[in-house]
């Protein structure tokens, strides 16, 4: 099948590179690879990202990332463990009471100590920014679009709620000027305490007229019984609640892999058995996303960026992590360097957005 | 099409039925046009069509609604999905998905439709509304007039075969709202929809209604016809009806073309009468704006705005949805802090200043007057008034006196109508004598018996020495009130000029009576009924 003009990617296909990625970042150290991956996240974003609102969310999370690794070198040298090596400063100690014990704060602050703390902060801000990025590529609303048809009534409900979030922010501002406009306290416990009951009535209201607004257009208009639909969408939660558990017990190294794998087989028989008996539902699909040669090709790029760093790992360990003792210039792992490149192909093959498009073509004209 | 079977509707611990005894019948393809007092139950009619009242309001229903040969008695509001579309007050709190072709879209597939028809529709429907650029858009990025044609394709996708709007446009700047009433149309003529409309703003629709059903304030008045029958006595009427009523026209025309084919008679008749107006000797400053310039993120609100503002004028700002006129307001009364450039009234910052002191220099009445009020009862809304203000008792309930008249003092906020809402904010804003007076869209709702009230008590403050800003769509309030306009566009002051000459002499923002009566500079129906010699006649009845 062909790609028509006006379809985007499939949302799950990003999700999938997105969080191939976060993988390989949570399994290094090395400051190289990391900086690599988030290039390449960042050079994925700027060309195929749309104009949603949702597409500004990776400079949000990108904030974010840099306000982690500040705090986690903080953190770190005011009150970390006193790591040995180089010292580069000392911070004045605080002597604290015995019952405080295994507590410190300040002390000599090494080289070593701050350069971890960096690798470790950057590390956790690669990962938020790939998270980011899967949000700014395909929005949580169009991978809720994908939910399986015995999930949709849950899907409503995370819709609904996503796009509450933003509206009590701005409930919350037209209160507070409201307040402000009346002469009374903004701040404080009683401006706060004030806010409250005005927010939550307007909330309500807003929630009466969209449950209106979904009843006249035919939500809940469904063949099925209810008690049949509550039982496959329990049945299909738990199963995916399961099949997560297990694959983390899979993947952990520290648990029995076979719990794991009869976990795993548990909850996709589950999952399978609500998927079949929720597809008999009276509702239709408009313009359902398509996976076709191009998704196929995305995840497996992300893919290859997890395969380069894990194939790094099992060969040489230690080029995946910062060198502290001595410390050294980290080292450039060729195989995973070039598998974490391979995961900027989507750049290429993607289709861009449509109202991108639009905008490129007036620049051009 | 539609039909009301002796209807009568009781909401579960009101002492009065909302609609008693009604009876009407719509004929298929045609547009209905329900007119009424704020609160006189337009709203409670509208949702009798789809069942939402008694299914989802609860209350008690007596009678028989059918739609389309199925009775609401035994289908619900989703059952009858596919023969009514309902479009909501508030189209923001109705959306369910966050682009335009999945909202369009969302009914459809509750109903099961095709996937290949599905397509089809949402094309159509994209086209019909003119909403085929902003298919893929966000709808949060939306403007006002935009999401609410995205509200009425989503209702007209599922192909019903009737409509119903609650005030579409009340919200919109007159260039959306003639966009939006132009899609209305379209969807009448072209696609033979039966289509069921509550307006206040009478003078934008009027000319497109095939009945008009009025709903009087007495319990089950209520009477339906051809506009023209209708208006010929209807309390409620557009200024072109009123004007024709003063100048003795028959047949009473309905729309500026057909009346301007009497104008010529009548600009002699005024000719003769004409006197001039002294020009109008602005006061003393009150607040000064200068070089004020802000951004939302990248998008500029106001550029490089200076203004100033006088005793005694009675001053509105106007222009598009979006051109910024709130943001001004805001920065006057203090709410935003000027990112370049200075506001200052008497000499101080307001955003400077301490809530409770700010109130006493410039007071606002914002969009929703019901977010300035969350007491139980109206006398304690005003005890609050006086607290904050640190006023002397009472100085807030005999501010609402003089404003509104006698009210109860134990009813609640929420069970006021638009108008006495309007009025109660007001009041509390107005108790501190701030010399400075904002309102932002005070007209959203009110009905003209209410609107010319406000317009009364707007000339009277401007007489005691205030100086009044209306940030406003409503050209026929500001014909009534204003002095000065002043016209933003993106954030700029594009004009700034007396009220008559500015309402004249623009295409967009002309009152009704002053594009009946053009070239002549004539703007309300009460001028030209003085100029002709006659008592300016009570609003709303006939002369």
């Amino acid at each position: 099948m062909l790609r028509t003009r006006l379809q985007p990617l499939h949302p799950i296909a990003w999700w999938c590179w997105a969080g191939a990625l976060a993988v390989a970042a949570s399994r290094t150290t090395n400051p190289v690879l990391l900086g690599l991956v988030l290039a390449v996240v960042a050079w994925v974003v700027t060309t195929r990202r749309g104009n949603s609102p949702w597409a500004r969310s990776f400079g949000a999370l990108i904030r974010l990332g840099l306000f982690v690794i500040v705090i986690r070198v903080v953190v770190q040298v005011l009150f970390g463990d006193r790591v040995p090596g180089a010292t580069w400063f000392t911070v004045p100690s605080v002597p604290l009471p015995s019952w405080a014990a295994g507590v410190t704060i300040g002390g000599p602050v090494t080289a070593q100590a701050v350069i971890g703390a960096f690798c470790q902060g950057m590390q956790i801000a690669v990962i938020l920014a790939c998270f980011g990025a899967a949000n700014s590529l395909a929005s949580s609303f169009r991978l809720l679009r994908c939910v399986p048809a015995g999930l949709y009534e849950v899907a409503v409900a995370v819709t609904v709620a996503i796009s509450f979030t933003p509206q009590v922010v701005l409930s919350i501002a037209r209160v507070r000027d409201a307040r402000r406009l009346r002469g009374r306290a903004t701040s404080g416990f009683r401006g706060w305490r004030g806010l409250a009951v005005p927010v939550l009535d307007g909330a309500l209201e807003r929630s009466v007229a969209l449950a209106a607004s979904m009843d006249a257009r035919g939500f809940g208009r469904r063949s099925t019984s209810p008690k049949l639909r509550r039982a496959t969408a329990a049945a299909t939660l738990g199963g995916l609640v399961g099949l997560g558990i297990g694959l983390f017990a899979v993947l952990d190294s520290g648990s029995a892999s076979g719990i794991g794998l009869a976990v795993i087989l548990v909850g996709g028989a589950l999952v399978t058995g609500g998927l079949l008996a929720a597809s008999h539902g009276s509702r239709s699909r408009y313009r359902p996303d398509r996976w076709l040669a191009a998704e196929w090709l995305v995840v497996a790029a992300g893919l290859a960026a997890v395969a380069g760093v894990v194939a790094t790992g099992s060969n040489d360990p230690n080029a995946l992590v910062q060198p502290l003792y001595p410390l050294a210039l980290p080292a450039g792992p060729v195989v995973a360097l070039a598998g974490i490149l391979i995961a900027t192909v989507p750049s290429a093959i993607a289709p861009v957005p449509l109202p991108v498009r639009a905008k490129l073509s007036e620049a051009l004209a | 099409m539609i039909s009301f079977d002796r209807v009568t509707v009781t909401y579960p611990d009101a002492s009065a039925p909302a609609l008693e005894n009604v009876s009407l019948t719509i004929e298929e393809g045609h547009l209905a046009l329900v007119i009424g007092a704020t609160g006189s139950g337009k709203s409670t009619l509208l949702r009798c069509v789809n069942g939402l009242v008694p299914h989802f309001s609860g209350g008690h229903l007596n009678g028989t609604v059918t739609v389309d040969g199925r009775s609401t008695e035994r289908y619900r509001p989703r059952d009858l999905a596919d023969a009514v579309g309902y479009v909501g007050q508030d189209p923001d709190a109705t959306f369910v998905a966050d682009t335009v072709e999945d909202e369009l879209a969302y009914a459809m597939e509750n109903l099961g439709v095709d996937p290949a028809t599905m397509r089809r529709r949402v094309e159509d429907v994209l086209d019909t509304l003119n909403l085929h650029a902003l298919r893929q858009r966000a709808i949060t990025t939306l403007s006002g007039g935009q999401r609410q044609r995205v509200a009425i394709g989503a209702a007209f996708t599922a192909a019903p075969r009737a409509l119903v709007l609650d005030e579409p446009t009340s919200s919109l700047d007159p260039v959306s709202a003639e966009e939006v009433l132009a899609s209305l149309a379209r969807l009448v003529h072209d696609q033979g929809t039966t289509i069921l409309v509550a307006e206040h703003r009478l003078e934008r629709i009027v000319q497109f209604a095939d009945i008009v059903i009025e709903i009087g304030a007495a319990p089950g008045a209520i009477r339906s016809g051809t506009p023209a029958t209708i208006f010929a006595t209807a309390e409620l009427a557009p200024p072109v009806v009123r004007l024709a009523r003063v100048a003795g026209w028959s047949p009473v025309p309905l729309s500026v073309r057909d009346a301007r084919r009497n104008a010529p008679e009548l600009r002699q008749r005024l000719e003769a009468n004409r006197r001039p107006q002294p020009p109008a000797s602005p006061g003393d400053r009150v607040a000064r704006v200068t070089g004020l310039t802000t951004a939302y993120g990248p998008i500029p609100a106001l550029a490089d705005v200076s203004l100033d503002f006088s005793e005694g004028e009675v001053m509105a700002i106007m222009g598009r949805n979006g051109a910024g006129k709130s943001t001004l307001l805001h920065h006057l009364v203090g709410l935003r802090r000027s990112q370049r450039g200075s506001v200052e009234v008497l000499g101080r910052v307001p955003a400077a200043l301490g809530a409770s002191e700010a109130i006493r220099l410039v007071g606002l009445v914002p969009q929703d007057p019901g977010a300035l009020l969350c007491a139980e009862t109206v006398a304690a809304e005003c005890r609050d008034g006086d607290r904050d203000g640190g006023l002397d008792e009472g100085t807030t309930r005999a501010m609402l006196e003089t404003i509104l008249g006698s009210i109860r003092d134990e009813t609640h906020p929420k069970d006021l109508s638009e108008g006495q809402r309007l009025a109660l904010a007001l009041a509390i804003v107005l108790a501190p004598e701030p010399p400075l007076l904002l309102l932002d869209e005070p007209t959203r709702g009110l009905d003209y018996e209410a609107k010319a009230r406000l317009s009364r008590q707007l000339r009277q403050l401007a007489a005691r020495g205030h100086c009044v800003v209306v940030a406003t769509h409503d050209v026929e309030l500001v014909a009534e009130v204003a002095d000065r306009v002043v016209v933003l566009a993106d954030g700029e002051v594009i004009t700034d000029g007396p009220a008559r000459s500015v309402v004249c002499h623009s295409a967009g923002l002309a009152s009704q009576v002053a594009r009946i009566l053009a070239p002549a500079e004539w703007l309300t129906v009460e001028e030209v009924a003085i100029a002709l010699g006659g008592r300016p006649p009570q609003d709303g009845t006939p002369s």
